[in-house]
């Protein structure tokens, strides 16, 4: 097992701006010992699956709270498939109804966190299921 | 027996009395629940409070009577007694025309005022067709690209006669604009209507991130609003003043209070400083904050903005006029305290904070509705929330007489504690050159987001307790409740729209307003009236935000 300590992109895709929960989190994977990217506002699908791969992320965990997940989320996927990057696990976080989880699971979302989730819970989620590298 | 010290008042030697014969024994046998008390904002809170806590408040000089200065009372000398809060209920979803018949399906049911919520795509001045739309037309709000849009939004609605508050920042300069130019179109007179732009444009770069233009020259944008208002408007409210999104972003009670009162006397002295006349602008200013779950705290806050507004117009810009002493606000419910699990409870957690923005004296007031941390309100779910406030107004009570808890020890301490930490935040940030200067330093960020950290941590400690969250959390959830699911059909209404727009304006026209509002921009002239010219030749949004980019550049965040 190496050392590496886990990677972690926090994103922020879509127009919205309330960033509260994606700098919460960051701050809270740091603080597990975690190295943790965050990209600002308004990313792009292209321009998030772009920093995943040029920082070598384990895990991607996307915020969103405006709805548009089911047009963002799954192209983030698609655009880290493409890439070559099949490994690497696409979190999501916010609000997102009961009836919308399991398509963005079939579409190869590891998880989505609904509001009230503990940090913990997030980290031991990365902690069990980022793949362990040679 | 104790000794008691030379320099205590009665009040203090009284309450020593007491600790020592009633409340040590009672201690003893029974010990209190837990070591520290701790309000939603994480400050600790006294067992009781009693005179010897507000020993150092002067009745008239901080407190007083209502409509007088301070005004910590209330700005009203009756209270609500002369005239309830106008129930405003915030709305908007999808198409113009959806937006349009819940709009009228909210005055019928006795609410008196509107407020529109726009979709994500026209807060960042996109058209609905632009790439960066996709996904987000109509979602959060309804959709607005251009003044065809604006004239279904309020068709049947006369402007005359309604008060219609718009939350846009960053373009809200062009959404007042299609505001008056569908006014004009129903032949109202524009120094008849009234109304609020929320145009705050410091809290977004502190906290909502709706941005487009660099901090300047969107503070330029604002002041062209104060100047077009002031002389043809007059009636309207240019600004309201934001804490709202502020604390929902993470901050504590005094901090929202604080940044709010901050970037409002930045804005008077950019307006002073534009050479406009401070008793004509300032009395248009309104202000806008959160009713959050700490009932105290957030009546504290109401009145202690009142008396450090007050305070600030007479002590750093020398007015005496009375309408530019008085603070009047909006309230709204704390959005971000709702919880998914065990919807329903969030009704009463409406219900509690509303009272507190009553209690503290609110010129209008919107109720969240208990789907909200799902979705946008169901027309249901939002009819329970204007009933929640007719409930308060009609049946509590507490309208009967002004300020009713003002005297409270307790209260009065906290508001006097809130003063101070405002003032605290004051001397820091005048310290640092201004409210503008020290966002641009990332300092109200950084303050929000250690604040929304610390209160997370203290949830998961569970020291912070959300009913149905952290504490009696069901593992069998009652029934779900419905939901309001927009979907993509809304998109393609609005492209028909605004394809249609684009065919039969004058394109030649358009292309010449738009040039004209560069020039009026980069000449540092007013550009209202450019901006007025181009919304009547149907220039869209985009194409006005467009324009304005051109001149002024973009706003990119620090990282910090």
């Amino acid at each position: 097992m190496s050392n590496r300590k886990i990677r972690v992109l926090v994103a922020k895709p879509g127009l919205d701006g309330h960033d509260r929960g994606a700098k919460v989190i960051a701050r809270a994977l740091r603080d597990a010992g975690m190295e943790v990217i965050y990209t600002g506002l308004r990313q792009t699908p292209e321009m998030i699956a772009a920093a995943a791969l040029q920082e070598d992320v384990d895990a991607v965990g996307v915020s969103i709270l405006s709805g548009a997940h089911n047009t963002l989320c799954p192209r983030i996927v698609q655009l880290l498939r493409e890439k070559g990057m099949n490994d690497c696990l696409v979190l999501v976080g916010g609000i997102v109804p009961q009836e919308d989880l399991p398509k963005l699971k079939e579409q190869g979302v590891a998880e989505i966190f609904l509001p009230g989730t503990s940090t913990e819970d997030i980290v031991k989620f990365l902690q069990a299921n980022v793949k362990p590298r040679e | 027996m104790h000794e008691i010290k030379e320099s205590s008042s009665p009040a203090e030697v009284e309450r020593e009395r007491w600790e020592q014969q009633t409340l040590e024994p009672a201690l003893d046998k029974h010990p209190e629940r837990k070591q520290s008390f701790q309000t939603v904002s994480l400050e600790e809170v006294e067992r009781l409070y009693t005179p010897a806590d507000i020993s150092d408040l002067d009745f008239n000089r901080d407190i007083s009577f209502p409509g007088e200065f301070p005004y910590t009372r209330g700005i009203h000398p009756t209270g609500y007694r002369g005239k309830l809060w106008t129930m405003r209920q915030f709305a908007g979803f999808s198409t113009p025309e959806e937006t349009n018949t819940r709009f009228k399906y909210l005055l019928d049911q006795g609410q008196t005022g509107l407020s529109v919520a726009y979709d994500l795509p026209t807060l960042m001045g996109y058209d609905a067709d632009s790439p960066l739309s996709e996904g987000e037309v109509g979602k959060c709000g309804v959709a607005v690209s251009s003044l065809a849009d604006m004239e279904v939004l309020f068709d049947g609605i006369p402007l005359e006669q309604v008060t219609v508050s718009q939350t846009i920042n960053a373009p809200a300069s062009v959404l007042l604009a299609m505001y008056l130019v569908v006014a004009e179109k129903q032949g109202a007179n524009w120094t008849k209507i009234s109304g609020t732009l929320q145009n705050d444009i410091l809290k977004e770069y502190i906290a909502q991130k709706e941005w487009i233009y660099p901090i300047k020259p969107a503070m330029k944008l604002v002041v062209d609003t104060f100047e077009f208002c002031t002389e043809r408007v007059p009636r309207y409210n240019p600004i309201s003043v934001s804490g709202y999104h502020i604390r929902e972003a993470g901050a504590t009670a005094a901090q929202e209070l604080a940044f709010t009162l901050r970037d409002g006397i930045e804005y008077v002295a950019w307006g002073v400083e534009a050479g406009l006349d401070i008793d004509r602008f300032v009395p248009r200013i309104s202000f806008f904050f959160n009713a959050h779950n700490d009932f105290f705290e957030e009546i504290a806050k109401y009145r202690a903005a009142r008396r450090i507004w007050a305070r600030e117009m007479k002590s750093r810009f020398g007015s005496n006029h009375e309408r530019t002493l008085q603070m009047r606000f909006h309230t709204q419910t704390a959005g971000v305290s709702l919880t998914v699990q065990q919807p329903l409870n969030n009704i009463v957690r409406v219900a509690i904070q509303a009272l507190a923005g009553v209690l503290g004296g609110t010129q209008s007031l919107h109720t969240d509705a208990y789907d909200e941390a799902l979705a946008l309100p169901t027309d249901r779910a939002a009819l329970i929330a204007l009933r929640t406030q007719q409930i308060i107004a009609e049946e509590t009570g507490v309208v009967n007489t002004v300020d009713p808890l003002g005297g409270s020890y307790y209260l009065e301490a906290l508001t006097e504690k809130m003063e101070q930490t405002a003032l605290e935040y004051f001397r820091k940030i005048d310290a640092m050159g201004g409210m503008v200067a020290a966002i641009e330093k990332g300092f109200p960020q950084r303050e929000i987001q250690d604040s929304a950290y610390h209160y997370q941590k203290a949830v998961e400690r569970g020291e912070q307790v959300i009913v149905g969250v952290n504490k009696y959390a069901m593992t069998d959830e009652p029934a779900e409740v419905p939901i309001l699911v927009i979907d993509e059909s809304v998109r393609t209404h609005q492209l028909e729209r605004l394809e249609q727009t684009r065919t039969r304006r004058d394109s030649g026209a358009v292309a010449n307003v738009l040039e004209k509002l560069k020039t009026a921009a980069r000449k540092n002239e007013n550009t209202m009236p450019a901006t007025i010219d181009a919304v009547r030749a149907y220039a869209t949004l985009g194409e006005i935000c467009s324009a304005l980019r051109d001149v002024y550049g973009i706003y990119e965040e620090p990282a910090f």
